[in-house]
């Protein structure tokens, strides 16, 4: 073997290696039996594993950030389905302008997001912290809500509605009869890709914070600053594990990264 | 209603925007008649096949079916089928359930509905593909899905797009025997919209040949094939020596020439490449290129009329290139034209 050809095995190598482990740092601490987050591990147990059970904030944090997640994903397709339909069927005035500014969020960084929505619609309009927080990650969610749908929707012909309108259906009963059931596969990941982005969301919820109200990784940061026990690490595994296994079997049952 | 007008468009103007696609066309078909609209791209044969779907709205005129103005009537209440060039089926339900969509929107259910699906299924050859899923059908197979998921249905009006054309050469008489056979069991009422004129020769009992969204000629097929009545259709149909006529004299690049007193009433004629004389006649010509087509020969000819066209039987001695011929225009087999634009 020659220097050359080693050379990208081994970079492959190293840039693994820098993706993948300081996760599986994280993951070895969790199982660590030490009092304090460290690497390598002392020793092995799952009281840490358990401990992330038994603390109060967590679980209602938990609560919170799977209500966002469900609830704000649904709440960017019950929205973005029909702008999707508008913005792939029609010649609208205009099209790549609203494309454009509900992908914004996607591109403006969500420290921004986060202070305008505190600054600008949180305190002006006295908003309670959680609807403040459905909104935003309603609004965050929404961009692949449209991007993943409308890619579904580009995939399909359009004159199968025709068609089902020449045997009897109305427009809107060609919608739910012949479009829905042909973009349920990009709805589902649509409603995953969301769920998983909602779920990791930090930047925006930091600023939509109050008493009691907070996202599970917000509260996460928030723990970290007061307790520096490998609690912390074990919840974050459990998490990545929740994401990667929720990616898992949406790949497998819905061909996930078609749509994607 | 008479019989002659099951079907009529009266004036009906129809536009996209401010464009309009079609103007003050008038047309009456016949119940059971298989008609054909023939044009090139965007002649309007669409729009207006669309428009009879009730799938584009009506700018101004009125069409009637059955006896019925149905110039406002919703698309879904027409009782008009349509088999869509691209087929349409619905990509997530099987071959039976395309078939049942439009008769379970009618309420049908149970036996009656089985009944209904199989005999549609099986008069199309498709028993046996019940269960597949469109994706699994060839394009022929597919086509005649669309075509009994609109005939079961019973529609006053079936409305073909294009429907020969996406098939291969073998499945295309395949699928003209097919909805001839269709027409004749059903005795449905059958427009067809092409832009292919041996497709609407071989198949309509009547042709529309239409041209920026008006009417050019209405005829049988013979009618549109052997008796042009305008430049455009003869040119469409395969005229393609066409000449204008001034006081029954003959417009050439090579002036006015007297054709001694034949057609001096029409305003141009046509001849087929087939009808022009080599070898004898009082004009003189130079072979610029020449083709061989089988049985026949192509020679274009640079003459002082301008371009001609001629075809010979292929076993006549074959003329080179650059050699000088004389030829004539016979004017008793010329098609008359009474319009030349």
């Amino acid at each position: 073997m020659t220097a050359r050809s080693l050379f990208i095995p081994i970079t492959l190598l190293l840039v693994i290696a820098f993706l993948i482990g300081p996760f599986l740092i994280i993951v070895a601490a969790s199982f660590s039996a030490g009092e304090t987050l460290a690497f390598p591990p002392q020793g092995f147990s799952l009281r840490w594993i358990a401990k992330v059970f038994t603390v109060e904030s967590f679980r209602a944090s938990f609560g919170m950030s799977l209500f966002l997640a469900i609830g704000g994903t649904a709440a960017a397709l019950v929205l973005g389905i029909p702008a999707s339909y508008a913005l792939s069927r029609y010649k609208l005035p205009g099209a790549e302008i609203v494309r454009t500014i509900v992908s914004a969020p996607i591109i403006v960084p969500g420290i921004i997001v986060g202070l305008a929505l505190l600054r600008y619609i949180v305190v002006p309009f006295q908003v309670g912290i959680t609807l403040a927080l459905f909104l935003a990650h309603t609004a965050l969610v929404l961009p692949y809500a449209v991007r993943v749908v409308s890619a579904s929707l580009d995939n399909l012909r359009s004159d199968i509605e025709e068609a089902a309108v020449l045997l009897g259906s109305s427009r809107l009963g060609a919608f739910f009869r012949v479009v829905m059931p042909n973009i349920r596969g990009g709805i589902m990941s649509a409603f995953i890709l969301g769920f998983v982005t909602s779920f990791n969301q930090v930047p925006v919820s930091l600023f939509l914070s109050g008493p009691g109200v907070r996202t599970l990784p917000v509260d996460m940061i928030a723990y970290m600053e007061i307790v520096f026990d490998p609690s912390v690490a074990a919840l974050s595994s459990l998490l990545a594990f929740l994401s990667i296994g929720i990616v898992f079997i949406a790949e497998r049952f819905l061909g996930f990264s078609r749509y994607v | 209603m008479s019989d002659a007008s099951y079907l009529s468009l009266e004036k009906l103007t129809l536009a996209y925007g401010d464009s309009v696609a079609v103007a003050n066309l008038d047309l009456d078909i016949r119940k059971g008649e298989l008609i054909a609209l023939l044009g090139p791209s965007g002649c309007g044969k669409t729009t207006t096949m669309r428009a009879i779907a009730g799938l584009l709205a009506v700018k101004s005129g009125h069409v009637r079916l059955d006896g019925a103005d149905i110039t406002r009537m919703p698309a879904n209440k027409r009782a008009v089928g349509l088999m869509f060039q691209s087929y349409a089926l619905f990509p997530h339900l099987s071959v039976y359930e395309n078939v049942a969509f439009g008769l379970k929107l009618k309420g049908m259910r149970g036996t009656e509905l089985e009944t209904k699906v199989q005999s549609g299924l099986k008069s199309v050859g498709l028993s046996t593909f019940a269960n597949r899923k469109p994706a699994e059908l060839s394009g022929g197979q597919q086509q005649r899905v669309a075509l009994a998921r609109s005939m079961v249905m019973e529609p006053k009006v079936l409305l073909l797009d294009e429907p020969l054309s996406n098939l291969d050469a073998r499945l295309r008489l395949e699928m003209r025997t097919e909805l001839q056979r269709v027409q004749k069991e059903t005795g449905v009422t059958m427009i067809f919209v092409t832009h292919d004129q041996a497709e609407a020769l071989a198949l309509a009992d009547r042709i529309v040949v239409m041209k920026s969204g008006k009417i050019e000629q209405i005829g049988s097929p013979e009618d549109i094939y052997n008796r042009p009545t305008s430049s455009f259709v003869a040119d469409f149909v395969g005229f393609e020596n066409i000449f204008p006529l001034e006081n029954g004299k003959m417009k050439t690049s090579a002036g006015l020439i007297d054709l001694s007193g034949k057609a001096p009433s029409a305003a141009g004629l046509a001849w087929r490449p087939r009808m022009v004389t080599l070898g004898t006649g009082p004009f003189q010509g130079t072979v610029r290129g020449t083709s061989f087509a089988g049985d026949a020969r192509e020679y274009l000819l640079d003459t002082a009329l301008g371009p001609i066209k001629a075809e010979v039987e292929a076993s006549q001695p074959p003329h080179a290139l650059g050699a000088g011929l004389t030829f004539d225009l016979p004017a008793e087999k010329a098609a008359p034209l009474s319009r030349f634009v």
